[in-house]
């Protein structure tokens, strides 16, 4: 059950923190980007809708707002150790994970999904597109934003594990062994997109009943084992 | 008395790194103090009893239930960390008014304003908590830790940061609660500390309980450990030579305010003091234990 006093302090945390600037960047350069592209290369039929809102959108933008968002709803609040305070209540784990993977859903959606959706519409005769990207873009929300929540309860290193999944495993594997697609949360998403707009220059690889599945594995097992981990969440004592 | 808080054998490791080595204690309601020198095993002990670790051995119980694993404890149970770590963008009335929420209580602002009050933070309420002093964070902790009112408090160095009226007031408050038949734990490395607000106490030394009970029933039972005494009287040169003689003395000094006396026997000395001033006819117009400090105790439980 989603606790609304743990999702008020949680998204008054984030976006207070300094890094709410960090994934605020990337929203305004799709967009600040497509307003020049649009500018400049206004013709039907171009390519660089497809390359910006896809590739960048999917590759760039959508990964690291999820991860920076992600990873910081409860690891922050576990670094620096105020988290005990809302864990010495007897509010349920179950009800502190859903929250924190709610409002990390909610806000990468903001911050991802809909510059996806508002670049998309701004680019010219891309309005099918768009609303594609936005699909896509909204699962890749919720399943990045499971991975890394989990990711933030399991070590104090999510960032950096997350960093080399997107950078290395998404972005350089998954592009070059068709097999490691399978367990790409990016191309779950564009394999949503496609079934919804199919484009010759975003293939995904998987269809939309294998993202579909897998994405819900993915978010499903990693809240589960998040809710697990945080019932064992211990406090470091002071060793004799 | 009736314990709340058992421990059994309870020993905590990391890796191979001993933290807290088979403990048996009984903490009952009042006010108990955790004493020992830092990484002694307090905090390990405080947050084993919190729920935030497991014993690697034995059983910890409260009022029966084990707290590991059992979000409910939290239901008649508050924690202030020792950290000093809060949601600093929140103001003070915030920060208590959400954790009473999490609480569910049924009125949370008035159990916040409750809570608020009794630590005396009400002026500073309406700010935020960045702006607060360490003295004043440590009260806001408290302050949340007690808004739902709990049988069970817990606290972790709870006067770091805080100023001597800041003290005295949270002294004056936990003993307050203490009294009322809550158990109240807390932890310090400030002998005075302990000394001033706690009658009863646990002594941590390198993760084994040193000594567990009555700060001056221990100190007593430590005969083979001299007790110093500071005494004053019509003729200390005539004291001093009727106390040469006796067994249980151990030394016997005149300084210029008077005579320090060392005795290896607490009680002898204590009984037969009265009764020789009386025969030799000598007016006693001050008798002073000079080390019942918890430092002599803190020193001796060390050293042995």
């Amino acid at each position: 059950m989603l606790n609304l006093t743990v999702a008020g302090i949680t998204v008054r945390a984030t976006l207070g923190r300094r890094r709410a600037f960090l994934f605020a960047v990337p929203a305004v350069i799709l967009i600040v980007l497509t307003l020049v592209l649009r500018a400049s290369h206004p013709a039907a039929g171009a390519a660089w809708p497809d390359t910006v809102l896809g590739t960048f959108g999917f590759s760039v933008l959508l990964p690291l707002t999820a991860l920076i968002i992600g990873t910081g709803v409860l690891g922050a609040e576990i670094d620096d150790g105020s988290v005990v305070h809302l864990l010495a209540t007897p509010v349920r784990r179950a009800d502190v994970i859903i929250t924190k993977f709610a409002v990390a859903v909610g806000l990468t959606a903001a911050f991802a999904a809909l510059p996806e959706l508002i670049a998309g519409l701004l680019a010219p005769h891309s309005g099918k597109l768009a609303v594609a990207l936005f699909a896509g873009a909204l699962v890749g929300s919720v399943v990045y934003s499971a991975l890394f929540v989990f990711l933030s309860v399991v070590t104090t290193r999510a960032i950096a594990f997350g960093l080399l999944y997107v950078a290395i495993w998404e972005g350089a594997l998954s592009n070059v062994v068709g097999g490691v697609r399978i367990l790409s949360i990016a191309h779950y998403a564009l394999g949503v997109a496609n079934a919804i707009d199919p484009d010759q220059n975003l293939q995904a690889g998987l269809g939309l009943s294998t993202s579909l599945i897998l994405g819900a594995v993915i978010t499903v097992g990693g809240l589960y084992l998040a809710t697990r981990r945080l019932e064992t969440f211990s406090l470091a004592g002071d060793p004799a | 008395m009736s314990s709340i808080i058992e421990f059994r054998n309870v020993s905590r490791w990391y890796g191979n790194v001993v933290a807290v080595n088979d403990i048996t204690m009984d903490i009952g309601p009042g006010v108990t103090g955790l004493l020992g020198p830092n990484g002694a095993g307090k905090s390990t002990i405080l947050h084993m009893i919190a729920g935030f670790l497991a014993p690697s051995r034995g059983t910890l119980t409260l009022d029966g239930t084990q707290p590991w694993k059992n979000p409910d404890i939290y239901r008649r149970l508050g924690l202030v960390p020792e950290r000093d770590s809060v949601y600093a963008f929140l103001t003070g009335a915030q920060f208590v008014t959400a954790t009473a929420k999490l609480h569910k209580l049924p009125e949370p602002s008035r159990s916040a304003a409750w809570a608020i009050g009794l630590t005396e933070m009400a002026e500073a309420q309406d700010r935020k908590i960045a702006t607060y002093s360490k003295g004043m964070r440590q009260r806001i902790k408290v302050a949340a830790a007690l808004v739902h009112d709990p049988e069970i408090l817990l606290l972790d160095e709870p006067f770091n940061g805080m100023d001597p009226r800041q003290r005295l007031h949270m002294m004056d408050l936990l003993s307050r609660l203490g009294d009322e038949g809550r158990t109240i734990l807390f932890s310090s490395h400030i002998l005075e500390e302990v000394e001033r607000l706690s009658g009863t106490i646990q002594v941590m030394v390198a993760g084994r309980l040193a000594a567990s009970g009555d700060f001056r029933a221990i100190r007593r039972l430590m005969t083979s450990r001299p007790h110093v005494f500071h005494v004053r009287t019509t003729d200390d040169r005539r004291l001093a030579a009727a106390l040469v003689g006796r067994d249980y003395t151990h030394a016997v000094e005149l300084t210029g305010k008077g005579l320090q006396v060392r005795t290896s026997d607490f009680g002898a000395f204590c009984e037969q003091i009265a009764v020789i001033t009386r025969d030799e006819n000598i007016r006693l117009t001050e008798l002073l234990p000079t080390d019942e400090s918890l430092e002599s105790v803190f020193g001796y439980l060390i050293a042995n």
